[in-house]
């Protein structure tokens, strides 16, 4: 009984060191790839060939959930609202969820899974092949060459995905409910966008995937940073980024929604 | 020959996303419809506002012409103060009505503007005289039970 | 005498989590030789490589470079200091996603601005250095080990080193492999006028190529002298280590309590 009290109270003392020490070492390595970034923005080269890993590579994945999160949402929202006489409503129910919510959030948990996973193999591999040391006995910082040009492929590369999984979903409740259900087209369009602001949905959906890009490509790069040298230390990491990438972006979309859509 | 693979990815990606947000801004939203930024302001208080919220649209006819900018208290009536900002191309004349209306027995809550009659135009800075308040179901369910309650007294 | 040594290393402490892997350890590496640093798995020789390229730094001590110390370069001063050496890892390191042309032009794409002709030409003749110009072409995985080894050591002479520095050279090599390897250590420390360092426990490759030998046991020197006073020593711990025999100062054994205690027999 006393013996499990200090074996619980042990295991929240070392949590709690724990996490702040990864908060630590998080913080201080994104200091690092922030302050290091000068090449990746004279080098345009460097950026565009992680803009097509981090962006290009995931638009299938992004597109097609999107169409059929879209899909789901215009057949779900339809056989809903229409026992309260307003199937018209359908076209903002799926702007209004995707905008604020689906999109940026499931955007970036795809992101995760496809972008961050790679990275986080990426940088750890580069690691414990030693391309990582090799680089930079070479001169070469791989901070400013690597590291950094990753982490700002995937941050510009975040938003732009959540705009086009939020286009395309709202295109598939479109497509669903007003070309194969038949709701009146107008009333779709009008409803929409009677009901969706600019700034406070569309502009606060736009933050949120800013915020997530942000956190999953950080996470994703740290882990890969952090790896143990070995090939069991790798596949880890990569575990480690979705699983925490997950639970990040679920957090801080509690937070941010927090803050943007409630009350005045 | 693979950097011009790259490229071309990278600008359809570039393109994708930025037709995304376009439409998300124009076809969507209503970036197109009212803005907000331009307009005249008018002020109108009231007894209570019910659950009205800031940037609740303002509504006449059934048509979207404006949104609340700002609900305060006034200190010296006890009432609400509500600034609405209304688009410019819709004018009202000084004598109009406001009201706080509920959208369906349970939507949102907006403000509904009946025109008036009056020659002179409301403009920048007027505060609207006639208001109705919103309809508080508590209010309305217990007048109805004590108008019921009175009917049955008096009927024995 | 400082001037003679392109890299001193002196007195240094140096540990890992606690752990002492190096105690007060004192190394000259004279201009234009070839020195080897010898000693048993485990016993921090690559940790010195680190400390000369300033990627680690000594708990006391000081590693000189040139005359400066590396533990106390700027970033800017240190990276400079690092172009200047060059360094073949272990299992070489190379890119992955990049062809044996490309990591033989990384450094020089990096910091150069040369015209792309003139990058073809240097980068055809490191690798005819090496032997390997017909093999530009091929990526990484479609190497041997000695192979990728090779391409390693072109891109590390890529920038022209006064420093050269060998991480265990000729570990999992073929005999001949072998031998081309510590041949081409030879010859390019001669042709680029440098200074190079050679880790390994390879005892017969390395003593028919080095100047000078410095031999490390945990974590301190146990003996130095050229090839020939090396072979000749009578101390038993060169001895051991040269000849490869088991029994001797260095235990086999890991440290640990009594075999008896340990299976219980001892009561």
């Amino acid at each position: 009984m006393d013996n499990a009290l200090i074996r619980g109270l042990r295991l929240v003392g070392r949590l709690t060191v724990d996490g702040i020490w990864q908060i630590g070492a998080t913080t201080r390595f994104m200091g690092m790839v922030l302050l290091r970034s000068g090449m990746t923005f004279r080098r345009f080269r460097l950026l565009m060939d992680e803009i097509y890993f981090a962006g290009a590579l995931s638009l299938i994945i992004i597109i097609v959930s999107g169409l059929f999160v879209g899909l789901v949402l215009g057949l779900q929202g339809y056989e809903t609202l229409k026992r309260y006489g307003s199937a018209e409503a359908v076209g903002t129910l799926v702007a209004l969820s995707l905008v604020r919510e689906l999109g940026p959030v499931v955007s970036a948990l795809l992101f995760a899974s496809r972008a961050g996973s790679a990275m986080t193999a990426e940088i750890g591999i580069m690691k414990s092949t030693e391309q990582l040391s090799a680089m930079e006995m070479m001169a070469v910082d791989p901070f400013s060459r690597v590291i950094s040009p990753m982490f700002w492929g995937g941050f510009l590369s975040m938003p732009l995905l959540a705009a086009i999984f939020s286009a395309t979903g709202i295109f598939g409740g479109y497509l669903i409910t007003v070309v194969v259900i038949g709701v009146d087209a107008g009333a779709f369009w009008s409803q929409m966008q009677a009901s969706v602001d600019l700034r406070e949905d569309i502009l606060n959906g736009v933050i949120k995937s800013i915020v997530f890009g942000a956190a999953v490509t950080a996470i994703a790069l740290f882990e890969g940073y952090d790896a143990p040298p070995t090939a069991e230390g790798v596949s880890h990491a990569v575990t480690n980024t979705v699983v925490t990438s997950a639970l990040a972006v679920l957090a801080l979309d509690f937070v941010l929604t927090a803050f943007m859509f409630t009350g005045v | 020959m693979r950097r011009l693979t790259i490229d071309l990815w990278v600008g359809v990606f570039v393109t994708a996303g930025l037709i995304g947000l376009l439409v998300l801004a124009l076809k969507v939203g209503n970036a197109s419809s009212v803005s907000v930024s331009d307009g005249y302001v008018i002020t109108a208080d009231f007894d209570n506002i019910g659950g009205l919220k800031a940037r609740a649209p303002v509504k006449s006819a059934g048509v979207v012409v404006g949104r609340v900018e700002r609900i305060g208290f006034n200190n010296q009536n006890f009432r609400a103060t509500v600034t609405m900002r209304i688009g410019n191309q819709f004018e009202f004349p000084k004598d109009s009505a406001v009201s706080i209306l509920t959208a369906g027995l349970l939507g949102e809550q907006y403000v509904g503007i009946d025109g008036g009659g009056d020659v002179e135009l409301l403009g920048d800075g007027d505060k609207v005289r006639l208001t109705q308040s919103a309809i508080v179901l508590e209010k309305v369910i217990g007048q109805f039970l004590y108008s019921k309650a009175a009917e049955a007294g008096s009927g024995n | 005498m400082s001037s003679e040594a392109l890299v001193e290393i002196s007195n240094v402490d140096f540990s890992y989590n606690a752990q002492p892997v190096l105690k007060r350890l004192a190394l000259r590496f004279p201009r234009g030789k070839v020195v080897a640093i010898m000693g048993g798995s485990g016993t921090g020789k690559t940790t010195v490589l680190r400390l000369i390229g300033g990627q680690l730094r000594p708990d006391r001590g000081e590693v000189t470079f040139d005359g400066k110390p590396v533990h106390r370069m700027s970033h800017a001063e240190l990276y400079a200091a690092r172009r200047r050496m060059g360094m073949l890892f272990q299992f070489g390191a190379l890119f992955t996603d990049l062809s044996v042309y490309e990591n033989v032009a990384f450094a020089l794409r990096e910091h150069t601005r040369l015209p792309e002709p003139m990058i073809r030409d240097l980068v055809l003749m490191k690798l005819q250095a090496v032997g390997l110009r017909g093999a530009h072409a091929l990526k990484p995985s479609e190497l041997s080990g000695g192979m990728a080894r090779r391409v390693a050591l072109a891109r590390a002479i890529a920038l022209d080193p006064s420093l050269m520095m060998y991480d265990e050279p000729f570990t999992g090599l073929d005999p001949i492999s072998t031998a081309v390897i510590g041949n081409l250590i030879r010859k390019l420390n001669d042709a680029l006028g440098a200074t190079s360092i050679v880790v390994t426990h390879d005892v017969e490759a390395s003593l028919k190529i080095v100047d000078y030998v410095y031999l490390i046991a945990d974590g301190e020197v146990v003996a130095e002298g050229t090839p020939a006073e090396v072979t000749r020593s009578e101390e038993p711990f060169v001895r051991q280590f040269i000849n490869g025999e088991i029994d001797g100062p260095v235990r086999l054994h890991y440290t640990a309590a009594s075999y008896e205690s340990d299976l219980g027999l001892d009561n």
